[in-house]
């Protein structure tokens, strides 16, 4: 997937967004939003009641027919508005769908009848069933998700990741999954299908994201009631206002009982349709959000409980530490140069092609200078390193050198006659208190001093834990290692907790711990061994990486694999509640001035004094209610881009947010409609509509 | 089901027992016996016989009395079996009617116009209220002592004395009680 | 104001203040099942009773055995009080001589009592026997009261609770309530006010000569007083404490042997916002940290002062019809001056305005004074008190659940905008909860709305309607405002004492209390059920002024969205239609 920089208003879906307001009109669709359904029989109403006016003589209602066509008019932008917003935040996520699913077009498929005979057959993808074997060749798109049973190859996963870098996939281990539709580059795979094309992973998340089979969230549900809760008060309020007027008019002996368009103008006015509008609208920018940062999530409830998420678990490696240790340090015994040490650290380390091997000739030569040299002459002979032994090393020029963990280097010197400088050991002894390995080195049956071996904690990382704390989330370090080293590492990265010597079955229980006392728990992960835990947490993010095991168990993925994500989806989550509440607030806030203008208006006949109300001081009733009804349909497309970004979110304190929040959306709710209901009657005054 | 029904019924039974009957009929004696003339309605006798409640008011609309507040209780004024205002809200023409009519009467014994005391031309809420301001008695004052011959000096005496201070020095408003003033100037107009 | 106003208001605000912690803190271990002074005396009797009631060892409900309870004793008490006012012209202790109620206007009386409004359709003392006030009528102020408690205590079981099913006992809650609470305080009011002259008499009406013949509408002279008496104090104290409000005389605490001195006035006005006062600290104490009660209690006087302040002031103001007839309205130390139609020489401005705002902030209902004769705005204050849903101290119980209500609502709008699930004292608000609380805050004010509605346009509705204009449909919208939030209080011009109110206000009142209290147990069911997550660094503390300002906003703002446009064809239309003052 090229990262979709869809703008927010992009032609294209503004142009289909706007075919979709009209789409959007069915009463079917309507109905699934009570707030918006209201406004919708609404306009029903009035342009019937503009239809009837058309045949009376203008003195019998009251009001000119033009005016209850404008009350019409623009009760059905209102809908359109709100079919708008939400139809342009669906246009966005099909782009995106559509970008992701380019990438898994019918392909033809290598079916191998068995494993053996290496004898296949073509057939469409889309014919493959479970459990079926296909082979695919260097320049072949793997059509299905599945796990590799034979083979090593490279794969180009730009499709899914965005990242150019080929990625390795084998048979076994952490590396085995496959996704349908990325491209094998080198060598070949034989894959068996574990999803069919269609009904994958990845084609459920594209459905997600499209919003077909989008689920209300919870807090969506409650803030839904609250919104029809109100609706249904406003409703009583306007309805009871009937009967209200036909009396006052009795007492007063003057005027007209209100009419139904004035009615229904002030209903649609008080009715929350700002948020109501926005509603869904705001729900399908969420997951927009997180499919832009390349995250697909299972489902908006895992979107809404990452803004909840009380403890974040992250593995050490590779999320807060660089992926591998790093030889950081030589320290040479008693007698031995720095530079002897080095040079021997860097010969035994020649042929080991682990990171941790890699790092020490680095090291080796940004200190000192030294360089591979040209081995082959000098005929050396690699050891490798072996659970038994537990060192590796070279021999060359019949010097034995070797490098491993203190105890087996000192097992190995002893029986050579040698033995372990004390000098050493406390260097050894030191190293591991402050959280690095020590590797010894040794000659023969001489030790020439240790190499340290240390975590790297990511540059940044321990002012996003500050961030989090600040949040109210708790971080918790995983890893394998012993709680010495861990508690060092814990201490530079600025964690608050750690689990160390971390047992797939300790982290759960962990998980479980946090659970039981309330709080949500997210993490993230790869392996299989992680399932558990992952179908346990919160919030668990599986990387695309990792295996299909842990895709099924998480409720999102990382298409990245960059498990420092979590983060961004914490915030993500919080920016998609954040949005609702503070749009709701808005929505009511607004409320206060549309009454000024439309109650001294509705009754200026029956009760003149009430015009003391009028603050705004509005150019004559029929306009008064006619900016009311025109403000609350403008501000639901003014408010489109915010509902589509999301409220901009800062870590700080609960109480820091609200006050922020309030002054901005509660506030700015009382004040901005007094401002736009007068600029929108100078402008219908200036232009004589009304 | 049964079994919650049986609880409901004798804890009713048992409620009703202690706090409409043991409740109720306790707060009696240790009134009887403590405040007796308190627990009675704070009745006076003059001459062994009751000529009032010194909490109730009492309809005055000759000269030589100290006339109370507006009562609008039926079908008689200051009707104690029949406590209630006139729940005239502030627009009410019969409100303004009232006022005029007390404000010509009072004027008939001569009166300023300006600063009448207002609780001297509305009704109290009880119908019964047996005070008036001071300041409704200074205006009667003038009035009383022309229909009495009384010297001014004697009938502001008795105003005096028969007004009383907040409670406490703060609690309510000064007031007059009007039944025992007025009972007080028969007594000295008897002597 | 005049300096002793504000004294009068500082003293009176002073000492219910000084008594919140003390009576809360004994609540608290009243419903804790600790209150070893009382049980001393009661603990016998109590265990007893629960022997006697079957109540046997498992003294735990769950919210449906609960609400079970709560109804079939509210079933209960309708069908005894109504009966005994349909029979009292056959039973002892009748010294007037009165016949039995009419069948309307019982249901209407039954209805009012059990479900704690007290709204009155008839006169006390020319309707009620003796027997009729003590047995039906005392009764219920102390049962309605003491339900109304317990379901609070249930609905702060389900926040101290976890992961259970239960939420105490009814009928444990209601007679300790009543045992160690309403009865000991009532015992010391009432005492207290006999010595201020409330009576407390069996005796038949005084028959007294009057020294000038009263003169009848109909010129008819009338020689002799009727002094009504009755068994008053001990109902006064109990219909003060209990937020009831149904007084024993028809001017209610106008009346001068209800209320007969200051000092008896502001007794009774303590006594009616004592308990639901205390009951924030008791909240506090009960949930472990007493500074969310005191925010609770802080929302509440934040909007009770500037409200008590705009009724002192604009009935100070007073009637600018009768100023320009020459009437003096300024205060001074020989007048209290302003309004005084409808209200009592001895009360004057200060303390009729305060008691207004009392009785109906709490949902007392008892009067000192006449709230139809109000000016517009000192009107519609109290009348707004009752619409935004008695939650502002409310009726004892039901005042601070409906707040913890509202507090929901607060918490759920604050929590989506830190973008968080909200919680409250650790339990997280879901859609159950919203649904329930929706429920609770939308029945009062759909009742209030609807019974106007119909009420204005059916001519059985308008009959009954006393003052011309717009004040005539305050009266109505005060009447269901009143009914619908249990509070008792009336424009009492509007006559009420019809089958058509009396029917319509019945339905109104019980809607207003069980459809409160119902959601309330079932939110309280769905909390004890939860877990209690700790609170972190990302829960939004809701003791903080930031939350009572909001908690406030949210209040004031769903009551006035509500009725702005009911409350501006009343009292705000009537407002801007007074006379200027030349």
């Amino acid at each position: 997937m090229t990262k979709t920089s869809t703008h927010l208003l992009d032609t294209k879906i503004l142009g289909q967004a706007v075919a979709a307001s009209f789409q959007k009109l069915d009463p079917r669709v309507q109905l699934r939003n009570p707030v918006m359904f209201a406004v919708y029989l609404g306009s029903i109403l009035t342009t019937i009641l503009w239809v009837q006016s058309l045949g009376e003589a203008a003195g019998t209602t009251g009001e000119s027919s033009g005016f209850v066509l404008g009350i019409a008019a623009w009760l059905w932008f209102t809908v359109l508005f709100a079919n708008f917003a939400e139809a342009i935040a669906e246009g966005h996520g099909k782009a995106q769908a559509a970008s992701l699913k380019s990438s898994r077009m019918t392909v033809a498929a290598q079916r191998l009848s068995n494993l053996k005979g290496r004898v296949t057959e073509e057939v469409p993808a889309t014919d493959l069933k479970l459990g079926d074997l296909v082979l695919v060749k260097a320049g072949e798109t793997i059509p299905a998700d599945g796990e590799v049973i034979e083979g090593v190859a490279s794969v180009d996963e730009s499709a899914i990741t965005g990242e150019s870098a080929p990625v390795v996939r084998e048979s076994g281990g952490d590396r085995s999954s496959v996704t349908g539709g990325t491209r094998v580059i080198s060598d070949w795979l034989i894959v068996e299908v574990k999803t069919l094309p269609g009904q994958s992973f990845l084609d459920r998340m594209i459905a997600m994201v499209e919003g077909a089979k989008r689920q209300k969230t919870p807090n969506e549900i409650a803030l839904a009631i609250l919104l029809a809760a109100l609706t249904l008060i406003f409703l009583l309020v306007v309805a009871t206002l009937l009967p209200y007027s036909v009396f006052s008019v009795q007492v007063s002996g003057q005027g007209r009982p209100i009419s139904l368009t004035v009615l229904v103008a002030l209903f649609v006015c008080l009715a929350p349709t700002t948020i109501g509008a926005l509603l869904s609208a705001i729900g399908i920018a969420g997951m927009n959000r997180l499919s832009r940062a390349n995250v697909l999530a299972m489902s908006g409830r895992a979107v809404e409980a990452a803004g909840d998420v009380d403890v974040l678990l992250l593995d050490k490696t590779g999320t807060i530490t660089l992926g591998n240790r790093q030889a950081t340090r030589f320290i040479p015994t008693a007698g031995i140069e720095e530079r002897a040490l080095a040079e021997a650290a860097h010969l035994a380390s020649l042929a080991d092609e682990t990171a941790e091997g890699r790092s020490i000739a680095v090291l080796a030569k940004k200190q000192f200078g030294l360089r591979g040299r040209d081995l082959e002459q000098d005929q050396p002979t690699f050891v490798p390193f072996s659970a038994r032994t537990r060192m590796s090393g070279v021999t060359i020029d019949g010097r034995a050198i070797r490098k491993g963990a203190a105890e087996a280097v000192e097992t190995h010197v002893r029986t050579l006659g040698g033995f372990l400088p004390e000098d050493v050991r406390t260097a050894v002894q030191q190293i591991a208190r402050g959280g690095g390995t020590p590797l010894v080195v040794s000659e023969d049956a001489k030790v020439l001093g240790v190499i340290e071996l240390k975590d790297i904690v990511k540059g940044g990382i321990k002012e996003r834990f500050a961030e989090l704390r600040q949040m109210g989330i708790k971080t918790v370090m995983i890893t394998g290692d012993n709680p010495l080293t861990a508690a060092a590492i814990a201490a530079e990265a600025g964690v608050d907790d750690f689990l160390a010597e971390a047992t797939p079955e300790a982290k759960l229980m962990l998980i479980r711990d946090y659970q039981k006392g309330g709080r949500l728990v997210a993490m993230t992960g790869d392996g299989t061994n992680d399932a558990p835990a992952l179908a346990q947490a919160d919030v668990a993010v599986a990387m695309n990486s990792g295996t299909q095991a842990a895709k099924e168990a998480g409720n999102m993925v990382d298409l990245d694999s960059n498990p420092t994500k979590l983060i961004e989806i914490v915030n993500i989550g919080k920016q998609l509640l954040m949005t609702r509440g503070s749009l709701t607030t808005f929505s009511i806030a607004n409320d206060v001035a549309k009454y000024f203008a439309i109650l001294p208006a509705a009754f200026a006949a029956t009760y003149p004094a009430l015009k003391a109300l009028d603050l705004m001081h509005l150019s004559s009733p029929a306009s008064a209610i006619l900016s009311a009804v025109i403000f609350n349909a403008l501000i639901i497309i003014a408010l489109v881009p915010l509902a589509l970004k999301g409220v901009s979110y800062r870590p700080v304190g609960a109480a820091q947010l609200l006050r922020n929040n309030l002054l901005i959306y509660g506030l700015g709710g009382l004040v901005v409609p007094f401002v736009g209901i007068k600029v929108i009657d100078m402008l219908l005054a200036a232009v004589n509509l009304a | 089901m049964l079994h919650q029904l049986r609880a409901a019924t004798v804890m009713f039974a048992a409620l009703t027992v202690l706090t409409g009957v043991v409740y109720p009929l306790f707060i009696s004696v240790v009134a009887q016996v403590a405040f007796p003339r308190q627990a009675n309605g704070s009745l006076i006798q003059v001459d062994q016989r009751t000529v009032g409640s010194e909490l109730i008011g009492q309809s005055f609309t000759k000269p030589e009395y100290f006339w109370g507040r507006l009562s609008a209780t039926g079908p008689v004024p200051y009707n104690a079996a029949a406590s209630g205002g006139s729940n005239f809200g502030p627009l009410h023409p019969d409100l303004k009617q009232a006022a005029e009519t007390r404000i010509a009467a009072l004027q008939t014994g001569g009166l300023r116009t300006k600063g009448i005391p207002v609780d001297l031309v509305t009704a109290s809420g009880s119908g019964l209220d047996p005070h008036i301001s001071p300041a409704a008695a200074e205006a009667q004052v003038a009035r009383v002592v022309a229909a009495r011959r009384m010297s001014e000096d004697t009938v502001r005496k008795l105003v005096r004395d028969h007004t009383e201070g907040r409670q406490l020095g703060i609690l309510g408003e000064p007031r007059v009680n009007v039944l025992r003033l007025n009972l007080a100037l028969d007594q000295h107009s008897r002597q | 104001m005049t300096t002793n106003a504000v004294l009068q208001l500082s003293l009176a605000l002073g000492l219910l203040l000084a008594c919140v912690k003390p009576l809360g803190w004994h609540m608290a271990q009243v419903y804790s099942g600790q209150a070893p002074f009382f049980e001393r005396f009661f603990g016998p009797f109590e265990r007893w009773l629960y022997r006697a009631a079957g109540l046997g060892k498992c003294l735990e409900m769950s919210w449906r055995q609960y609400a079970f309870a709560v109804i079939s004793l509210s079933l209960l008490s309708f069908v005894a009080v109504y009966a005994l006012q349909r029979v009292q012209g056959w039973l002892p202790l009748n010294p007037a001589g009165l016949p039995a109620v009419s069948p309307d206007s019982s249901f209407n009386t039954a209805v009012s009592f059990t479900t704690n409004t007290n709204w009155q359709g008839y006169g006390g003392e020319a309707t009620m026997s003796d027997l009729t006030q003590m047995l039906a009528l005392t009764v219920q102020n102390f049962v309605s009261a003491a339900a109304g408690m317990a379901v609070l205590v249930a609905l702060i079981r389900g926040f101290t609770r976890s992961t259970t099913n239960t939420i105490g006992n009814f009928w444990v809650d209601v007679v300790r309530g009543t045992l160690y609470i309403l009865l000991p305080l009532s015992t010391v009011l009432a005492v207290a006010l006999v010595s201020q002259g409330v009576v407390q008499s069996f005796s038949a009406p005084h028959q007294v000569t009057l020294l000038e013949p009263a003169v009848g509408v109909d010129g008819n002279l009338e020689n002799t007083q009727s002094i009504a008496v009755g068994p008053v104090a001990s109902q006064v104290a109990i219909k003060q404490l209990g937020t009831n409000g149904g007084g024993y005389f028809n001017a209610n605490s106008a009346h001068p042997l209800e209320n007969p001195t200051p000092l008896s006035n502001l007794l009774q006005l303590l006594a009616i916002l004592l308990i639901p006062a205390a009951l924030c600290h008791t909240f506090g104490e009960m949930v472990g940290d007493r500074r969310q009660g005191w925010a609770l209690l802080a929302a509440m006087s934040v909007v009770f002062v500037p409200l008590l302040v705009l009724v002192v002031v604009a009935e100070q103001q007073g009637n600018p019809v009768l100023q320009n007839l020459g009437v003096g309205l300024a205060a001074s130390d020989v007048q209290s001056g302003g309004n005084m139609e409808g209200k009592e020489t001895r009360f004057g401005i200060v303390n009729s305005s305060l008691w207004a705002v009392a009785t109906t902030a709490a949902s007392n209902g008892s009067v000192n004074s006449m709230h139809d004769s109000y000016t517009p705005l000192g009107g519609l204050v109290p009348m707004w008190l009752m619409q935004l849903g008695e939650v502002i101290f409310g009726g004892v119980g039901s005042g601070l659940y409906g707040l913890l209500i509202f507090a929901i609502v607060t918490v759920f709008l604050s929590g989506l905008m830190v973008g968080r699930t909200p919680e409250y004292l650790g339990k997280k608000i879901g859609a159950f909860e919203m649904k329930m609380a929706a429920l609770a805050i939308l029945a009062p004010c759909a009742m209030v709305l609807l019974g106007a509605a119909i009420a204005v346009v059916s001519p059985a509705g308008t009959a009954s309607i006393f003052n011309p204009g717009p004040h005539g449909f305050s009266e109505v919208l005060y009447a269901f405002s009143s009914a619908s939030n249990n509070n008792g209080s009336a424009f009492a011009g509007l006559g009420a004492n019809t089958p058509f109110y009396n029917g319509m206000l019945a339905l109104t009142m019980l809607v207003g209390r069980f459809w409160v209290m119902l959601p309330v147990l079932a939110i309280a069911g769905s909390l004890a059920a939860k877990k209690t997550v700790p609170a972190g660094a990302g829960t939004l503390p809701t003791h903080t002024p930031l939350f009572v300002g909001l908690l406030v906003a949210v209040v004031v703002v769903v009551g006035a969205l509500s009725f702005l446009p009911a409350l501006a064809l009343g009292p705000i239309v009537e407002h801007l239609s007074l006379p200027k003052s030349s």
